[in-house]
């Protein structure tokens, strides 16, 4: 016997009716738990760093991370005493970690831009609890980056002359050359990023200032929060220049990634002179900054509790966004091995080969492996994507497999020049491990600090989102809706 | 400002969004120009209440990203024909789409620092004091859960007496007055 067919939205299927994390109205998971009033998720968030209680747990991770940094400012006061011939950069393989790193870093950033910007722009209200430690996220991975171009110039006290300074002999920068518009395109989003994060803040951290308890605390957070104090008509210049900046971040965030794709693409080099290139390293971008936004924001609402606002469906969201990107990049590497193919060309078909194949071959096996095979055969199960612990382990193997596709990119193309008598190798030296070991852990201090010290949630987008926020017409509040 | 002396203004408290719209809108009507409304995150239906429909930021961000990129342009064109031309293969010295990138960059640049510092300059912010943070209840409620209406002294139409009657017939949580 046939039962009635009832008709549901697709995304309640595999759930069951009874489960509270399901909102009726719209059969999707929750965004905020049931329950919650504007001051419930104040106090929850408030209590975070309005504490005097530091959790150990902080501290044991502080130490570790601070551990890392430390050995950053190891390797790189060796570097500056003895210059770069201390890493294994040589020739032919003239980028090497520290290129490799800056691209993996700046990728990264890319999610939370995207998340704090576009998702912003397409009203995907899901977003608001996650936005503010990934636009952290962005900045820290910016700052992480940005120093590797830096240190990789072998004197960086003479970094300004990338700058269009007068005062500098009379020599200027070369503004058609990819590298120099990189000096641009990252000092930009830099400052963008920042500039959006800072603004963003402020209302949150005037709901600091009124919740402190200690003098220092009030003085603190009363200086930086500007004097907020929440007047419809700042509310609404607020809203409109977050808006604007949100519309600015998006087409800024697409330039930044393609910018330094050029800075491979219109060298004449084989494997790196592609035109899919920009798009594939927006998207590969876009791919492992996601996966690290998941590797922060697990154990976070974890260790803070924090499940009733970082939800199952944001991860459920994130699994999503990862799954598109990540055939994007299919794509991209489909292409790149059909180009190698249909262009005829012999050195593209080597250099492809080689790199398939090659001695390094493992590496691109590798990537194939944690970018394509393990995350696109299993994000399609929603089971899976909402299992956390999956989905911990994959934001790792992800963010390996985009490590790996930078090194890839970079080794395999330049360790096998066009003549065999200029053919060499590259094996990167204990302090091309330590900078690299070195800004993970100074990309993990600095956000340790800033969910010690500051408004990891934006607390007013989730007052925006609860369903007292609703104005209801008189009649209905006089009807006791 | 210069120092005054006096009453700010008549501060009512209110325990929902709707009930501080419904308030701000009825007071407009009846003739209230001078004040405003102070909410834990942006109610727009408050900003139309008290006919406050648009702001200069927009504005402020299309002039900011044009000279941003117009000074990025010219700079280019400037070093790269005048200041110090470099021929390279016999390439144009004016060679302008090579300088986009940077024009493009600049244009974003100086268009989002005059959305964030503009913004904050159109709302006087930085302004560490302000009368209402004297008010006993404003600061727990203003940027956690409550939502306040405030009627200025400055409107002519404000009396402590009437205002304050005026007020209570919206049935506020409380009334406060507020001194400089």
């Amino acid at each position: 016997m046939r039962r009635p067919r009832v008709e549901q939205p697709m995304a309640t299927k595999e759930i069951k009716p009874a489960d509270h994390w399901v909102d009726p109205a719209t059969g999707e998971y929750r965004v905020v738990a049931p329950g919650q009033s504007f001051r419930s998720i104040t106090e929850k968030i408030v209590r975070i760093v309005l504490t005097p209680r530091t959790p150990m747990g902080w501290f044991a991770l502080f130490t570790l991370a601070g551990g890392g940094a430390t050995v950053l400012l190891t390797a790189v006061t060796w570097l500056f005493l003895k210059g770069v011939g201390i890493w294994a950069i040589s020739q032919p393989v003239a980028w090497g970690f520290a290129i490799i790193n800056f691209v993996w870093w700046i990728g990264i950033g890319h999610a939370g831009t995207l998340i704090s910007a576009i998702l912003l722009l397409f009203k995907q209200t899901w977003r608001n609890a996650i936005s503010r430690f990934a636009e952290a996220m962005t900045i820290f991975a910016v700052v992480c980056a940005g120093m590797f171009p830096l240190i990789h110039v072998g004197r960086p006290w003479l970094g300004y002359w990338m700058l269009p300074l007068p005062f500098t002999m009379n020599v200027w920068p070369q503004f058609r050359s990819p590298l120099e518009w990189d000096v641009f395109a990252v000092s930009t989003y830099a400052t963008i990023s920042v500039v959006f994060w800072y603004i963003g803040m402020v209302p949150d951290l005037a709901t600091f200032r009124d919740r402190s308890q200690n003098n220092f605390a009030q003085y603190f957070y009363g200086l930086i929060s500007l004097g907020w104090r929440g007047s419809v008509r700042h509310w609404m210049r607020y809203e409109t220049a977050s808006l604007l900046l949100a519309g600015l971040a998006t087409p800024l965030v697409l330039s930044v990634h393609t910018v330094i794709s050029f800075d491979f693409a219109v060298a004449v080099l084989p494997g790196w002179h592609t035109t899919i290139f920009p798009p594939y390293f927006v998207a590969g971008a876009i791919y492992s900054g996601f996966a690290m936004v998941l590797t922060l924001a697990i154990p976070l609402r974890k260790f803070y509790h924090l499940e009733s606002l970082v939800t199952e469906r944001h991860i459920d969201n994130m699994g999503k966004v990862m799954l598109v990107t990540g055939f994007i990049v299919g794509y991209g590497y489909g292409m790149e091995a059909f180009m190698a193919w249909y262009s005829a060309d012999h050195w593209e078909a080597f250099a492809f080969w080689n790199r398939m194949f090659g001695p390094m071959g493992w590496a691109y096996w590798v990537l194939i492996a944690s970018n394509l095979v393990i995350p696109l055969t299993t994000l399609w199960s929603r089971k899976l994507r909402t299992n956390i612990a999956y989905m911990f382990f994959i934001s790792i193997v992800v963010n390996t497999g985009m490590w790996f596709e930078r090194f890839v990119i970079i080794v395999t193309s330049l360790y096998r020049d066009f003549l065999p008598s200029a053919w060499g190798t590259y094996r990167a030296t204990k302090w091309d491990y330590m900078v690299f070991v070195g800004t993970l852990g100074l990309f993990t201090f600095l956000f340790l600090l800033f969910v010690r010290f500051l408004p990891m949630i934006p607390m007013n987008e989730i007052r925006m989102i609860l369903p007292q926020a609703k104005i209801k017409p008189k009649a209905a509040v006089e009807a006791g809706d | 400002m210069p120092a005054r002396e006096g009453t700010y203004g008549l501060l009512a408290e209110f325990e929902t969004p709707g009930d501080l719209v419904r308030a701000a809108r009825q007071a407009r009507q009846d003739g209230w120009r001078r004040m405003d409304c102070y909410t834990p995150y942006p109610v727009e239906e408050a900003a139309e209440a008290i006919g406050f429909h648009r702001n200069k930021v927009p504005l402020l961000t299309l002039i900011g990203g044009l000279m941003g990129g117009t000074a990025m342009f010219l700079l280019q064109v400037w070093v790269s024909v005048l200041a110090y031309p470099l021929n390279i293969a016999g390439r144009p010295m004016y060679s302008w789409p090579a300088f986009i990138v940077p024009t493009y960059e600049w244009t974003i640049l100086w268009a989002g620092l005059s959305a964030a510092f503009g913004m904050l300059a159109l709302c006087g912010l930085p302004s560490l004091y302000h009368p209402l943070f004297n008010a006993p209840n404003f600061r727990d409620g203003a940027t956690t859960d409550k939502f306040f209406l405030c009627l200025e002294a400055l409107d002519p139409k404000f009396d402590r007496v009437e205002a304050r009657a005026y007020l209570e017939k919206f049935q506020p949580s409380s009334v406060t007055e507020v001194e400089y």
